[in-house]
């Protein structure tokens, strides 16, 4: 058994003409922590959804817990998953969005129980239990019955994170995951995915965060017109960029980079 | 010339049965066209660009043709094809696909409301197509597509009164027999304009009291 959660190789993606992703090859190891990070339209966030499968990749494999994902086989002998053994490498996966995506019409309690009831076939109580132990893990046991457009940007985050690992996943995708914030309710977020990533869980996580990239990253991967660059240790990427396109990316954040490698 | 309403309501009995048949053709005819209108818009929105696009034909039939056309062509046309219906049945059946028709579109807007993330969110966590539908895109949608249902199932009420030229022994059917048959012509169609007034109240309330439940739950 390999000792990498996700492992993508020759990953391409194209819309109609236009090429999202070219030739990713990319390894992510269990445990640790990877950054994607790119100017808009570098295909980072495309290569996240691809891995949540939320895309389909135009070629190449991807690997999850050494699982294919959504194709068995590569190139003429590609075939689709059966919606099965789709569903159980999807399983392994926990996916939060930049723009959180709760359901409005249930509480906090009812959208990290939602899955576990009608997924997991849990009883009510049960479900409910295990969503409240998950929602006391980011801090919002006393707002479980309040609903989204009652909760601050911060706190529907943490809930949308609470509803993901409910489900027990070995890998957790984060989208931009404090874009939408103000600055003020980043921290929150932040904390909850460094507490995250010091429990061990895997992680990829595409960001704007430089600081948090330096500091809780593994790895920081750097995309651009939809190759990856880079990827490598924080140190290697930041610390003496040699790439012209990364260095230019990184001037706009060195001074905050910087800051946070002290 | 004064108004006689005493010859008309003489006729209790008679013109009850006509608005208990008004009434099951509206409630069964307006419950059938939401159920055909949401599978419709569920098919256009899950089955593909091919489905959508073959769909949209009916729909635009439909929606093109006045709705005393259909009713004739469906109960006089029909034993050309050989489709001999009823009164009853003809008029059961011209109003839910009259209605499945706008419904349709509905709904179509209320899936088109809900955002895609919400759906993506549900994907992720496991939830099956049926799921999604049922759990996330029902809900969400329901607030929004309840004034629009409530419109139509006022729409439909009134175009019952159609029915009663391919011999329906609906209210407008039995009321007007009546004041032929008394020469009281006037008053038959005040009562019949109040009757109809009373059940579209009667729907604009019920919408009032979900709408209430609906906003509720989803504070």
């Amino acid at each position: 058994m390999t000792d990498h959660a996700i492992v993508a190789t020759h990953v391409s993606k194209q819309f109609g003409d236009t090429v999202v992703l070219r030739d990713i090859n990319m390894e992510v190891e269990r445990g640790k922590v990877s950054c994607l990070i790119g100017p808009s339209g570098s295909g980072k966030s495309t290569l996240l959804r691809c891995i949540a499968f939320l895309e389909q990749a135009t070629s190449g494999t991807i690997l999850v817990e050494g699982q294919p994902l959504g194709f068995v086989g590569d190139g003429k002998d590609r075939r689709r998953q059966s919606p099965a053994e789709l569903r159980k490498v999807r399983s392994k996966i926990g996916m939060v969005f930049q723009q959180f995506n709760l359901w409005p019409h249930m509480t906090a309690l009812g959208n990290v129980s939602a899955a576990l009831r009608r997924v997991r076939g849990m009883s009510r109580s049960e479900a409910e239990d295990r969503a409240m132990r998950q929602l006391d893990h980011v801090g919002l046991k006393e707002r479980a019955g309040h609903y989204p457009s009652q909760l601050s940007g911060g706190q529907q985050q943490r809930v949308a994170i609470a509803r993901a690992l409910a489900l027990d996943p070995t890998i957790m995708l984060f989208d931009e995951p404090t874009s939408a914030l103000d600055p003020e309710l980043t921290g929150e977020v932040l904390s909850v995915m460094r507490e995250l990533a010091a429990e061990g869980m895997t992680m990829v996580v595409v960001t704007h965060e430089i600081g948090f990239a330096a500091s809780v990253g593994h790895k920081v991967a750097f995309l651009d017109g939809g190759k990856l660059l880079f990827h490598d240790t924080p140190e290697a990427v930041f610390q003496k960029p040699r790439e012209p396109r990364l260095e230019q990316f990184l001037d706009t954040y060195l001074d905050r980079g910087a800051a946070m490698l002290k | 010339m004064s108004f006689d309403f005493a010859v008309i309501l003489a006729q209790g009995p008679k013109i009850l049965s006509g608005i208990v048949v008004t009434i099951l053709i509206w409630v069964g005819g307006n419950v059938a066209a939401a159920v055909l209108g949401f599978l419709i818009a569920t098919l256009r929105r899950f089955g593909g660009r091919g489905v959508d696009v073959l769909l949209q034909v009916p729909i635009e039939v439909i929606r093109g043709t006045p709705f005393l056309v259909q009713i004739f062509l469906l109960y006089f046309g029909g034993p050309y094809i050989g489709l001999r219906l009823d009164p009853i049945t003809a008029g059961f059946i011209g109003i839910s696909v009259y209605g499945a028709a706008y419904y349709a579109e509905i709904f179509r807007a209320g899936y088109r409301s809900v955002p895609v993330g919400h759906v993506e969110a549900a994907e992720c966590v496991g939830f099956s197509r049926n799921q999604i539908i049922r759990f996330v895109l029902l809900p969400e949608m329901a607030l929004l597509v309840l004034p629009p249902s409530i419109n139509m199932a006022i729409i439909l009420l009134k175009e019952t009164a159609l029915l009663s030229l391919i011999t329906v022994p609906e209210m407008t059917m039995t009321v007007s027999a009546i004041g032929s048959q008394q020469y009281a012509f006037v008053e038959a169609l005040v009562v019949l304009a109040l009757v109809y007034w009373a059940l579209v109240e009667v729907a604009n309330w019920l919408g009032r009291i979900a709408e209430r439940k609906l906003s509720k739950l989803s504070a």
